[in-house]
């Protein structure tokens, strides 16, 4: 199983080769159904995403700003949406000819309560490729990175801006790419990145061969144009999850669906340059 | 027993530090001062002496001699937490941690809270200490402890509602990491309970030991023996984790925490996390946890907004697993009759959290004889729920 190249590191080379940074949107899987969950990742490809970060919603997101809390909650109360339903949003979305490289972000309690065997077994099956758990450093990752590795999963972890010596041990174990924070605080939409982002994204880069991506804030093409010629890969979430909320009664709505849908896919568009 | 926790904060497998990166390096800090500071002869007589002086440390051992005959059974006695300034045992901790904050240089701290108890102090120590103060407290929380808002506020404190989620303590604790995430720099969280993540259940629980360590001195000293039972409500379980430390290695005494079962165990309505939750990670830490088959953490319900929480602290866990505390359930029911009872007999009007703990005597002591000893965390005063207590006795439950 560990042998087949894995697809974000695939993904990667090409876009070494063709001289571009990857743009990795985030969407929260249920939100506004898993139908249309779909359906935006294959907008989100049109418009030129090269891999995509799956949001499972959860009752208690630590790490998350205001819009991706709503997104859960909309998630949650609309379609009592599981960790199992988002893995199983990878399969559709690969059985409607989506060809995107699929990176699972969920918290750890979830999966701890799947079982970390089934849900290896399970992200294996359905076509996962990595793996971001925001509330589990390295001091507690052990087991899980064990068994991801085991499965050729790509455990992606974060580093912050305030990791200091820890950006070296982080590094070190990174797989897939390095998930850069911008700035210290929750995700959401910001003006400004932490003083000194720029020598942190240095520090990072010079610790590791392995890409590096940067995420946390990021809501417009001139942010990703700040960050291309420093790393591999720009995240962007709350901004389009916010896209997505603004959609929502289009998306809900079988006759305007199309439209819902396209100012998404404009929206990635614009930020894909 | 061994000691507990170990370098990562491990209480057997329960605790750890399950947060974001973001916070990391803030809680290694906390750690390294934390260290250093419970070791520094200095720090330590500082807080002692705002324990003795401020707060009117120690806080006697009652013997509620009428409670004790019209319950008929064992030998009741109170530690009266009771009376401590502020009126609960929550200004232990925040003395404790108020003072670690100003050794760290920081200017700013912030608190979340339920029932307004720790908001209440830690506004309190933030007055004394001259440190600004943001207290998070649910939205729901602020209406049905409108006293305490305003109390906070009279403290110089600002009282941030919870909007997000349930708007109760689960989520005013989620906001207060947010908001420390973002203001690391010159912000000190003081958390209120034996929960979250490491350090906190280990320091949080050093701050509250002098309740038990008291305790255990007092009853000597009085009964020429160490007590059969000793009793504390549990919600986060930091009165608890302070009455039952000092007691861990006397096998003879029989440890009981007395969670909130609200409407009862067997209907959605409760805040049981030991009877019916199940290991899980919460709110930066391996414990018990109030969850869905999903592993979505579930709200909880209790009269008492101290108690209305879904997790527990990891320490607990681990006395729960290794059979040397039991943990039961009260009703809101049970701890309102409590509540009454201990008024009546004794002159005492206890907070609804410690109330409940007063419920599992009610059932505990007739069952035992005379010469046994029960003694009881009276945690809190009930002065802050006599409103909310008129609206249950006179609109029924």
């Amino acid at each position: 199983m560990g042998n087949q190249v894995n697809a974000i590191d695939a993904a990667f080379q090409r876009l070494r080769g063709e001289g571009r940074t990857a743009l990795i949107p985030f969407l929260t899987i249920g939100d506004p159904d898993l139908a249309t969950s779909v359906e935006i990742i294959g907008a989100l490809e049109q418009a030129g995403a090269d891999m995509v970060e799956l949001g499972v919603p959860y009752s208690d997101p630590l790490a998350d700003g205001p819009v991706i809390q709503r997104a859960s909650e909309r998630a949650l109360s609309n379609a009592r949406v599981t960790l199992v339903d988002c893995i199983e949003v990878a399969e559709q979305s690969r059985n409607a000819g989506i060809k995107l490289p699929f990176i699972l972000f969920t918290y750890y309690n979830p999966v701890l309560q799947y079982g970390l065997e089934r849900f290896f077994e399970l992200v294996t099956a359905k076509g996962i490729s990595g793996l971001i758990i925001p509330d589990l450093p390295i001091e507690e990752d052990a087991e899980l990175r064990a068994m991801a590795e085991e499965a050729g999963i790509h455990l992606i972890p974060l580093v912050a801006p305030t990791s200091n010596d820890r950006v070296k041990r982080i590094a070190a174990k990174a797989r897939g790419f390095v998930y850069c924070v911008s700035s210290l605080g929750v995700t959401g939409v910001r003006a400004d990145f932490h003083q000194g982002i720029d020598e942190f994204l240095a520090t990072v880069r010079s610790a590791t061969d392995t890409p590096i991506a940067v995420g946390f804030g990021i809501s417009s093409r001139e942010q990703v144009e700040r960050f291309s010629k420093q790393v591999d890969g720009v995240i962007v979430g709350s901004a389009i999850v916010r896209k997505i909320e603004e959609a929502v009664p289009l998306l809900q709505s079988p006759d305007k669906k199309q439209e819902g849908l396209a100012q998404i896919r404009a929206f990635v568009s614009e930020l894909r340059g | 027993m061994t000691q507990v926790p170990d370098e990562n904060g491990r209480f057997g497998k329960f605790g750890g530090r399950y947060v974001p990166e973001t916070l990391m390096n803030a809680l290694m800090e906390l750690e390294e001062a934390y260290q250093h500071y419970s070791k520094d002869p200095e720090f330590i007589a500082e807080v002692r002496y705002l324990l003795t002086k401020y707060s009117g440390r120690p806080t006697s051992l009652y013997y509620a001699e009428r409670l004790s005959q019209h319950l008929g059974g064992a030998k009741i006695y109170l530690k009266r937490e009771d009376l401590n300034h502020t009126g609960a045992h929550k200004i232990n901790n925040t003395i404790g941690q108020g003072l670690l904050a100003k050794r760290m240089g920081k200017t700013k701290i912030i608190a979340e809270t339920g029932a307004g108890q720790h908001g209440v102090a830690s506004a309190t120590v933030a007055a004394l200490l001259g440190l600004e103060c943001k207290v998070f407290m649910g939205e729901e929380d602020t209406k049905r402890q409108e006293l305490n808002v305003f109390r906070m506020q009279l403290l110089g404190a600002e009282v941030v509602p919870v909007m997000s989620g349930t708007r109760t303590l689960k989520d005013a604790c989620n906001e207060t990491l947010r908001y420390w995430v973002s203001h690391v720099d010159d912000t000190y969280y003081i958390l209120g309970s034996v929960t979250g993540p490491h350090p906190y259940p280990m320091m949080v629980r050093d701050f509250q030991r002098i309740i038990g360590d008291e305790s255990r001195e007092q009853i000597q000293k009085e009964a020429g023996r160490l007590p059969d039972y000793v009793v504390a409500a549990v919600g986060g379980g930091s009165n608890a984790i302070g009455m039952f430390y000092p007691f861990i290695n006397d096998e003879s005494v029989k440890l009981i925490g007395v969670e909130a079962a609200g409407h009862g165990v067997d209907t959605e309505e409760h805040a049981a996390t030991m009877t019916k939750g199940r290991h899980g990670v919460f709110q930066g830490s391996l414990s018990y946890v109030l969850q869905d088959e999903h592993g979505q953490v579930q709200p909880a319900h209790s009269i008492s907004a101290g108690l209305d929480y879904p997790g527990i602290g990891p320490e607990h866990a681990y006395l729960k697993d290794t059979e040397r505390a039991a943990y039961l359930p009260i009703t809101d029911a049970e701890a309102l009759e409590a509540l009454q009872l201990l008024s009546r007999t004794e002159g005492i009007i206890p907070a609804l959290e410690s109330a409940h703990a007063i419920a599992q005597v009610m059932k505990l002591a007739p069952t035992l004889s005379s010469d046994q000893i029960i003694v009881v965390s009276l945690s809190g005063r009930g002065d802050k729920d006599v409103q909310a207590i008129m609206g249950y006795l006179e609109g029924g439950m």
